[in-house]
């Protein structure tokens, strides 16, 4: 079943995509189709059964507290695509 | 007494839950080895990590684990062995990742309680429901351009401890009580500095009304991000006093994020959100879920200062001093230390009272904090021996301890100096008494005819005369010889 | 048959370090190849000819000197999600546009300080999303393999198409690829190479660009399982600063290759006959079966009862995370910016401009996925069948040591026969997905052709971090399948 337009309108706003009108009705229908495959799981009797959290092989590790890294502003900056000074810039935010 | 505010319909009760966000004190941030102390150039305190840069991988901190352990033991709370981080989603220009990592479903410490002190000397347990680590996000500056925001990426990724208390705090003197226990117990235990100027500690403050005996709570709003005591105070009164007249008027209130403007005492809607927020929260997949060891936190327990309760229990009993002094003396750490380091080979209630009164107050006046006190516990500590041996009496005492805070010189070098030893020499304080007492000869009979508070009037002459340096108790017992020959 | 192209990574290193040829030459002629071959292929975003020159001289020296590491001197393309310090590093999307990294991935770090010289970055799907190499904003590749009775452009697979592409066709001695449900052995599969995923963990993921970080894994691609066992040494090793790196030591993998299968149990999974696989692909798996059992094996039936719900499971848990990962790319710090009056509207247009038509399906499908009132529903339930598959495959490894299927349902497709159905695009990965849900390393290598004279793959699966067995079971597949055909666009024929 194809997602409504006001639902893909929402998850787009979500994730910061901007559509086109026009995107809007196919998006709808291609992760409509998506969804409806991913149903399936649904039959899958999951009754006390934990969900997966990494592969449990690797065993946590914690670092140092050290100061081992930063001051490379060059490095932070190198690819801004705005910038003035030190900071990156983005459009004025009005709280 | 239960606070209530006096609405057109009765009387109200307010309902208020506070989560405080703490800066861990801690070298490097929370899951990069970016240096996490305050300030620093903008964007000099962050690695490529901090920034989202493609590919980057968080690894944690442990040093900040052990902070929110240390915390939670403080708090005397439930250390959970098994917590998990999760990642919150949303888009911020301040937030690199596009999210911020956090303990969502699994905190590191469940629940616990701060015992607070109320003003009429009774004591309230406010439950704590959990803390929680978490990133800090970085900063947007919107007053250097007309049409831009600059964003510093320095606070990025510090550690915080997220301290969420139960609803149950009903009045702003608890929350100012509650915040100021917090704090206490926060710098004792050396987990976050609790300076709420450079914003190390901040809190959001939900805030409902209800009716007296009701049994459920109404609507709550969130207030955020108030960083001062006297501000959430101030924010939960006004915001209740909002609420109950929007109940009294026949309106409901919207469940909805405020700020508090303390300019104009008010608390307004954050309506420029207009998308509600969807966090999607999920377990981060780059860490693994954290474990840790009972015996690590053994340790940690073990190696724990004494805390504010315990030390102020410790203090009564071992000094002797009042509840109300070890209130005082034991607001800091360093306060009590510096008390237990004068106390120790002096008179441990007079040591109190002059803590209390002219040492305060000399650090009060010299601006002085109790880390750079003018005067080493060392040093009054000698002072207070002057008094006890009858070197010197109160009087002289409290001279002598203006004389060190301005010339740093020890106590009894001021007193050689000065030439304030005390007189305890009765020829000496007889003959002083006797020219009082011929001069005055009117005031002599007047005393002698009943006025027995002309005494007092003889006691201070004859201090005058001596510079101050009789000893009390032999001036009063020869003054009461020689009036009644 | 003896020309430099003749050369695998194994002989190349051999004849390097006996001097019969220098790193500048053999650097050279695959300089050459690329410029004569790769316009057409398609395989490279960046080419590095300049670096990759100085690279090879210095290696000359190292070797004059009997020094070098175990790969000095050996040409390699790098897929382009590895970032590579001062390399423009696209993950073949508009969005990164030009991002130079001013770091280098540890995978490429560990293959530098082994000596390995980098021809360039090599084209894939965008953010490694699609299994045709065909939603890269640089343009599809194409496989060099051409069908016997027919001129249309093949499919080299995807992810890891370029890499594969580049390596099939004697671009390069070897390549780096990914692999999160698939991505390098359907792709090495489509071209007649090798190609193995580790465990999880086996290979850090520092500075890797980041599609499904539960899935995620760098791996070897080349000509056979020599050749990715010599890379494979060399990429793998704990990494301190990717959490999930696991702090075991890495094997000799080029030792194991002679081990043979003797006394191995092989299980056949059950769940893996589907419905509808070309008789081919079922008469290539039972080959693969008389294979091993030939060579000492014992061939055991297991089922892992959950496979069916792998594609549906990885999709879900694959694009929640994917919609996460890729949130950073925002046009603030770093990629494409589109200007905007407001915040949200910079991101929303430079996200919009930013990212192919793919990218923003399984975005928004991650979005959905985990949005207030279905994480229950689809994200949560997907890790619990996702812990389902993964005990499918402990329970079955129980029994039998390795596990063989085919690769692919299919060999590679036309780029014009892309079925427009998303989901019937996924059913690309039905046999991979499965061993990358449950983090046990796979591997493929070529075993056939098909009808039309297009390769085919045979899938091995094993235990955690025992890709020796798989690598020893693998080599004698490719002794016994003696795959020795060229595809069709080779270095080595002359045009």
């Amino acid at each position: 079943m194809s997602l409504d337009a006001k639902t893909v309108t929402r998850i787009a706003r979500l994730a910061r995509i901007g559509l086109q009108p026009g995107e809007v009705e196919t998006l709808g229908k291609d992760m409509g189709s998506i969804i409806d495959w991913v149903e399936q799981l649904k039959e899958v009797d999951v009754t006390g059964v934990d969900p997966m959290i990494g592969t449990g092989l690797a065993t946590p590790r914690l670092r140092e507290d050290r100061v081992t890294d930063g001051n490379c502003r060059d490095k932070v900056l190198s690819n801004a695509p705005e910038r003035k000074g030190p900071f990156y810039t983005v459009p004025k935010v009005v709280e | 007494m239960s606070y209530r505010i006096t609405g057109s319909t009765g009387e109200w009760e307010i309902v208020v839950g506070l989560e405080v966000h703490a800066q861990v004190v801690s070298e490097a941030k929370l899951f990069s080895g970016a240096s996490a102390e305050y300030g620093g150039e903008p964007n000099t305190h962050v690695s490529l990590v901090d920034a989202g840069f493609p590919g980057m991988l968080p690894v944690l901190n442990r040093e900040c684990v052990a902070q929110a352990v240390r915390t939670g033991l403080g708090l005397e709370a439930e250390i959970n062995l098994f917590s998990r981080f999760d990642r919150k989603n949303y888009f911020y220009a301040d937030l690199p990742t596009g999210y911020q990592i956090s303990q969502f479903a699994h905190p590191i410490i469940g629940k616990g309680k701060v015992l607070v002190d109320l003003a009429d000397g009774s004591t309230r347990e406010i439950g704590v429901t959990r803390l929680h680590l978490e990133q800090d996000a970085g900063k947007s500056i919107h007053d250097q351009d007309p049409t831009r925001s600059f964003i510093d990426l320095n606070r990025a990724g510090v550690a915080l401890m997220e301290i969420v208390s139960e609803p149950d705090i009903r009045s702003p003197e608890e929350a100012g009580a509650y915040l100021r226990k917090l704090r206490q117990i926060l710098r004792y235990i050396g987990t976050c500095d609790g300076n709420m100027e450079e914003g190390s500690m901040r809190a959001d403050v939900n805030v409902s009304v209800r009716k007296p005996g009701e049994t459920e709570y109404r609507t709550r709003c969130e207030i955020k991000n108030v960083n001062s005591i006297r501000f959430v105070m101030m924010a939960i009164e006004v915001e209740a006093q909002r609420q109950i007249e929007v109940w009294e008027a026949g309106g409901t209130v919207d469940q909805e994020t405020r700020l508090f403007d303390h300019v104009r005492g008010e608390t307004r809607s954050l309506r420029s959100k207009e998308d509600a927020h969807d966090y999607r929260y999920f377990p981060d997949p780059d860490l693994l879920p954290l474990v840790i060891e009972q015996s690590w936190v053994d340790e940690l327990k073990a190696a724990l200062p004494e805390l504010p309760e315990a030390k102020r229990a410790r203090l009564e009993q071992e000094y002797g001093v009042s509840r109300y002094e070890s209130s005082v003396l034991c607001v800091e750490q360093a306060i009590a230390d510096f008390y237990e380091a004068v106390a120790r080979g002096a008179d441990a209630r007079l040591a109190a009272n002059w803590m209390l009164g002219d040492f305060f107050a000399a650090l009060n006046r010299t601006g002085r904090s109790i880390e750079d006190s003018p005067v080493s516990a060392e040093g009054l500590r000698e002072l207070l021996g002057l008094i006890s041996d009858s070197t010197i009496n109160g009087k002289i005492a409290k001279e002598v301890l203006e004389d060190m805070v301005e010339t740093g010189d020890s106590a009894s070098a001021i007193v050689e100096r000065k030439g304030l030893r005390q007189v305890t020499d009765t020829g000496a304080i007889e003959s002083a008494i006797r020219e009082i007492l011929a001069a005055n000869n009117d005031k002599v009979e007047e005393y002698k005819g009943g006025k027995d508070k002309l005494f007092g009037f003889f006691v201070g002459q004859t201090m005058k005369a001596m510079k101050g340096k009789g000893n009390p108790a032999l001036v009063n017992e020869t003054l009461k010889k020689l009036l009644s020959e | 048959m003896s020309g430099i192209h003749d050369f695998t990574l194994a002989s190349a290193r051999d004849a390097l370090k006996a001097r019969k040829i220098s790193a500048v030459e053999l650097t050279n002629a695959h300089i050459d190849a690329i410029e004569r071959l790769d316009g057409q292929l398609n395989s490279f975003i960046t080419r590095t000819p300049d670096q990759a020159r100085e690279a090879a001289k210095a290696s000359d020296d190292a070797l004059a000197k009997g020094e070098g590491g175990s790969l000095c001197g050996i040409p390699l393309g790098i897929k382009d999600l590895f970032c590579t310090n001062g390399v423009r590093t696209t993950a073949a999307s508009k969005i990164l546009g030009n991002f130079v990294p001013p770091y280098e991935s540890t995978v490429t770090a560990n293959l530098l300080k082994d000596g390995a010289v980098f021809l360039g970055k090599l084209n894939l799907d965008e953010f490694a999303m699609g299994s045709a190499n065909l939603t890269s904003a640089f343009g599809p590749v194409e496989n060099p393999w051409k069908r016997r009775d027919s001129d249309a452009k093949l499919v080299p697979g995807g992810s890891s198409g370029g890499s594969a592409a580049a390596v099939a066709a004697g671009l390069v001695l070897g390549a780096t690829g990914t692999d999160t449900g698939g991505s390098i052995r359907q792709p090495a599969a489509f071209t007649g190479i090798a190609g193995i995923k580790p465990t999880y963990g086996r290979c850090s993921r520092f500075g890797t660009i980041a599609f499904a970080s539960s899935l995620d894994q760098a791996g070897p691609m080349a000509r056979n399982l020599q050749d990715c066992a010599i890379l494979l040494e060399s990429m793998a090793g704990f990494d301190p600063r990717d959490s999930t790196s696991v702090d075991t030591p890495v094997p000799h993998y080029e030792a194991a290759l002679k081990r043979g299968v003797k006394g191995l149990r092989v299980g056949i999974p059950k769940e893996y006959h589907v419905e509808g696989m070309p008789a081919e692909i079922e008469a290539l798996w039972q080959q693969g079966m008389n294979w091993l059992r030939d060579a000492g094996a014992q061939i055991v039936e297991v089922s892992l009862p959950h496979t069916k719900y792998g594609l549906p499971t990885y999709y879900i848990a694959a694009l929640a995370e994917a919609s996460s990962n890729l949130a950073r790319y925002d046009g603030v710090r770093f990629g494409e910016r589109v200007s905007a009056p407001t915040l949200d509207g910079l991101y929303e247009a430079s996200r919009a401009a930013g990212f192919g038509d793919e990218v923003k399906r399984r975005i928004l499908i991650g979005t959905h996925v985990l949005s207030s009132g279905y994480y229950d529903a689809y994200y949560l339930r997907a890790q619990k069948v996702r812990t389902l598959i993964q005990q499918d495959f402990l329970k079955a490894f129980e029994n039998v040591d390795v596990l063989l299927t085919p690769t692919a349902p299919s060999g590679a497709f036309a780029q014009d026969e892309k079925p427009s159905d998303p989901v019937q695009m996924y059913l690309n990965d039905v046999f991979t997905v499965p061993a990358s849900m449950a983090g046990v390393p796979a591997l493929s290598v070529p075993a056939g052709l098909d009808a039309r004279g297009v390769p085919l793959g045979l899938q091995l699966i094993g235990k955690f971090f025992d890709e020796e067995t798989l690598i020893a079971a693998g080599h004698t597949i490719e002794q016994a399948a003696a795959f020795h055909h060229r595809p069709t666009i080779h270095a080595g024929v002359s045009a």
